[in-house]
């Protein structure tokens, strides 16, 4: 068994160094097989660990080897196989696995093709050690890790320097948030005396709610999970990821390392639930989030920067889950995200494939007709995300709407207000790409095509999941059982307040809420159809006069532009007086005036040498004769 | 026989002092690059007769095997020193340390 | 032994006067003479000490091989010129200043050395050949060895030292 676990992160480590080491000599061929070959291993692992855990489910730890032993921490290098890690690790290799093949048919034609599935695979490795770790060190070392992956996949084209600059900010921001989780580390060392997740629940389980050293911890966690998984105020370098390759997007930026945050609060829910204040903080910033982001992207004209935006606001509604304690609920919508947003990337993928690179909605149009797979899977993943049953994406969403309802009416109606405008952004995006008259060049037109098999089978099993996704957690109102919930329950079971999914609310209540949302989505797609392919009013061009309110969102309320006021240019000052004052005006002088201090002595010195040996023997004799003296003398 | 009428140590101490004086100051003094070699053997000469005459007052061998290798490296160095005499003299045609000080700043 | 004390007076006395007749010539051929003088006395003090071996070296060597050269020196240059020594009459003086102090501070450290008179230096054994021979070849063995390089190092030097045309 241990040996089982260890294969399963070994094995993208191994094909992260095997592509890494020959990404100049390796041909295409082994690379295929290579780099997806290693996720699926990793992915049939997991199946066996998971069914194993179905027969005779106790959570273990299991130990690798001692790590780090200072003094009083001794923490080991450990993996944890509970429900919790197991479902992380199969959506980050069954996912994965799935990008990865469809990767093959997108980047077939890039010069760095080999490099791309060393870091992806170097990426998978360590989003699984995340995931696995059974303390919050191995976590903090994956948590890193997928930064670092980001960073290179996101600049993965590096000669344009806007990418770069990408990247950079990718992983600036990431580091923000990184501080405030490795402060949280150190306060629980020190409160807890340990690292590991058990020893530390154990510890925390009797305490009481309220404490301000569970706020300050749980805090400084959140602000980790905050700059991972793009929560205001650090997300606007998820927008800007979109640089990098569109399986990138979708593997990173929609189905595993964002949603990093949100596993990482579950993880620990037994210190968030003693923490009112934090949740009510998560809240907050969780719901600003996802009305916010939803309606920068009813402006965006990017594909890829609406689903950005998009990715944004649901990973909003995850953390607003979280911070009800509906731990179940965020857990579901987290993975029945990863399927749909996965799709969506990869549908956009292969739209863009299509047209050369072309990425701006307003130059697309009528795709349906030549790229039918692509239009049917993308179709049942806007379905999914907009939240019509029987998707996955309903059944989701309207967990989490229950739970917010149960917590406070607002929260629902804000919910509600940010569902009813995920509808309308997505079938806008889904109507000006694939339905009315063509907008492109006739170029591109002539190229249209439907992607290879190797792209659209992974799109279609996706859209599977996608559909069918949503059973494994029926809840009670519908007649199922809640399987997932069942099999999540150990994890949060010891958390005091909150424990379990069911809600206070009535069933009738239930079904009176699921059918005003259901209606109104349903009116907001109407709506949205007829406003954008009958009277075709998509989009506006960029010379026409705007009022404030849409120039402000279509300009992403100038976020960006703030931040470079207030951060970027007086810490670009700070350092160039630095620079000046200190370090050329300072140091360089202190160093430097040592040197002339040796070139002028010896300048003085030099007169010494007179050249007469008369002199230099002379001298010598009054040497020795002060010698003798000062010997006697001393 | 008597140790009353042997010879104080302290003679031999004295008497190398002086002899090494007199070799100091014949380098301070003289132009004539080979009188100061000459000078500089004097010294050397008076050192080798004190650390025989101390080997033979404490019965060491010691003593005297090192003036034995003094003489070896004296005899080298007054080789080679009259060498370069030689070579200057070839050059400059003359060995007064007066006209030889352009080795200086 | 009064006649050893009389006899190591004598040469200390035909030492120092050499000696100073070494600084005081005028010619340098005469400083030479003088100074082989010199070496002729040092070596009666060696036998005096019993260092018979090394009065016999000290012949052999210095007397007989280094004066040569030099000898050789100022008679194949021509450098018999007139040691006129214009040099300042102040240099002079602190000179002979600077010398007496040094021999001044020298003797006062030596003066009155207490120990080591027990022993009769003339009867010491270490000076004889045998004796110094076996210290030589059994202690000292490396330096002995390695002074032969040295030498080796000083005749390459020499005669390159020494050539007329190009090297």
């Amino acid at each position: 068994m241990k040996i089982l676990i260890t294969l399963i992160p070994l094995f993208p480590l191994f094909g992260f160094l095997f592509l890494g080491a020959g990404f100049r000599s390796l041909p295409r061929r082994i690379v295929s097989v290579t780099g997806p070959g290693t996720i699926l291993a990793s992915f049939l692992l997991t199946l066996i660990l998971f069914f194993d855990f179905q027969r005779n489910g106790i959570p273990q730890i299991h130990l690798i080897f001692n790590w780090l032993t200072v003094g009083p921490l001794a923490i080991g290098f450990e993996f944890l196989t509970d429900p919790l890690s197991l479902l992380m690790m199969l959506i980050v290799t069954g996912v994965g696995f799935l990008i990865h093949w469809y990767s093959v048919g997108y980047m077939k034609d890039d010069p760095g093709y080999n490099r791309f599935f060393a870091h992806m695979n170097l990426f998978v490795f360590f989003m699984l050690l995340l995931v696995m770790g059974a303390n919050y060190l191995i976590m903090f070392i994956g948590w890193e890790g997928v930064g670092l992956c980001s960073y290179l996949l996101i600049g993965f084209w590096f000669r344009n320097q806007d990418y770069n600059n990408a990247a950079k900010k990718a992983f600036i921001m990431n580091r923000i948030g990184d501080l405030g989780f490795l402060l949280g580390m150190f306060l629980l060392f020190t409160t807890f005396g340990s690292l590991n997740f058990r020893e530390i629940f154990e510890k925390a389980t009797p305490m009481e709610a309220g404490e301000p050293v569970m706020v300050a911890i749980t805090l400084l966690l959140f602000i980790g999970a905050v700059g991972k998984s793009a929560q205001i105020p650090l997300y606007t370098w998820l927008p800007d990821a979109m640089a990098g390759p569109t399986p990138v997007s979708a593997l990173i930026h929609a189905a595993t390392m964002v949603t990093a945050g949100v596993y990482m609060v579950a993880r620990s829910n037994i210190l968030y639930v003693l923490s009112p204040v934090t949740q009510i903080v998560m809240g907050s910033v969780a719901l600003a989030t996802a009305i916010f982001a939803a309606s920068i992207a009813l402006f965006q004209n990017d594909i890829k920067k609406i689903l950005a935006y998009s990715t944004i606001s649901q990973l909003g509604y995850m953390f607003a889950a979280l911070s009800v304690g509906a731990f179940t609920g965020a857990m579901f919508h987290l993975t029945t995200h990863a399927f749909f947003k996965a799709l969506l990337f990869l549908g956009a993928g292969s739209v863009i494939h299509a047209l050369g690179g072309e990425q701006d909605i307003r130059k697309m149009g009528g795709l349906r007709k030549n790229m039918p797979a692509t239009w049917w899977t993308f179709l049942i993943a806007t379905l999914a995300i907009s939240g019509i049953p029987p998707l996955s994406g309903f059944f989701s969403k309207d967990e989490i709407l229950i739970h917010a309802l149960d917590h406070s009416a607002w929260m629902w109606f804000i919910l509600f207000i940010g569902a009813l405008m995920t509808a309308f952004y997505m079938f806008r995006l889904l109507w000006l790409t694939f339905f009315g008259a063509f907008r492109g060049t006739d170029d591109q037109r002539h190229h249209l095509h439907e992607s290879p098999g190797v792209m659209t089978v992974p799109l279609i099993l996706l859209a599977i999941l996608t559909a069918f996704g949503g059973f494994m957690n029926i809840p009670g109102i519908f007649g199922g059982n809640s399987l997932l919930a069942q099999f999540l329950a150990p994890v949060f079971a010891g958390s005091k307040y909150h424990p379990m999914p069911v809600t206070g609310i009535s069933h009738a209540t239930e079904w009176m809420i699921m059918g005003i949302t259901l209606v109104a989505v349903i009116a907001v797609i109407a709506w949205s159809y007829h406003h954008f392919v009958k009277r075709e009013k998509g989009f506006l061009p960029d010379q026409v006069h705007r009022n404030f309110l849409v120039n402000l969102i279509s300009q992403k309320y100038y976020v960006d532009e703030l931040y470079e006021l207030i951060i970027v240019k007086p810490l670009l000052w700070l350092s160039t007086i630095l620079h000046r004052i200190i370090e050329v005006g300072f140091i360089d002088r202190i160093v430097n005036s040592f040197g002339n201090l040796v070139i002028r002595t010896g300048n003085t010195l030099r007169f010494i040498q007179t050249g007469n040996v008369g002199f230099y023997m002379f001298i010598m004799i009054l040497g020795i004769i002060l010698m003798l003296f000062l010997n006697i003398l001393i | 026989m008597t140790t009353m009428t042997a010879i104080p140590i302290d003679y031999y101490l004295i008497f190398c002092s002086i002899l090494f004086c007199t070799g100091v100051i014949g380098v301070l003094i003289k132009r004539n690059a080979l009188v100061i070699l000459m000078s500089i053997e004097l010294m050397i000469n008076s050192i080798n007769l004190l650390l025989a005459a101390f080997a033979a007052y404490t019965n060491d061998p010691a003593g005297q095997i090192f003036v034995f290798f003094i003489m070896v490296v004296a005899a080298a160095e007054v080789a080679i020193g009259l060498a370069i005499i030689v070579l200057i003299y070839r050059t400059t045609h003359s060995i007064d340390i007066h006209v030889l000080n352009k080795l200086k700043w | 032994m009064l006649f050893t004390r009389y006899l190591f007076y004598f040469l200390t006395i035909l030492a120092l006067f050499s000696a100073t007749m070494v600084l005081a010539s005028r010619k340098p051929i005469h400083s030479v003479l003088f100074l082989t003088l010199t070496f002729f006395a040092i070596a009666g003090h060696y036998i005096l000490l019993n260092a018979q071996f090394l009065a016999v070296v000290h012949i052999i060597v210095y007397a007989g091989a280094i004066m040569v050269l030099f000898l050789f020196t100022v008679m194949l240059l021509n450098l018999n010129k007139d040691e006129r020594s214009p040099k300042p009459a102040w240099v002079k003086i602190m000179a002979v200043i600077a010398g007496g102090m040094l021999m001044l501070t020298l003797i006062g450290v030596f003066r009155g050395y207490e120990g080591m008179t027990t022993a009769d230096p003339s009867l010491t054994q270490i000076g004889l050949v045998k004796n110094l021979g076996r210290v030589l070849y059994h202690d000292y063995l490396l330096p002995f060895e390695l002074s032969s390089i040295l030498f080796l190092t000083a005749m390459v030097g020499a005669v390159l030292l020494g050539k007329k045309e190009q090297i």
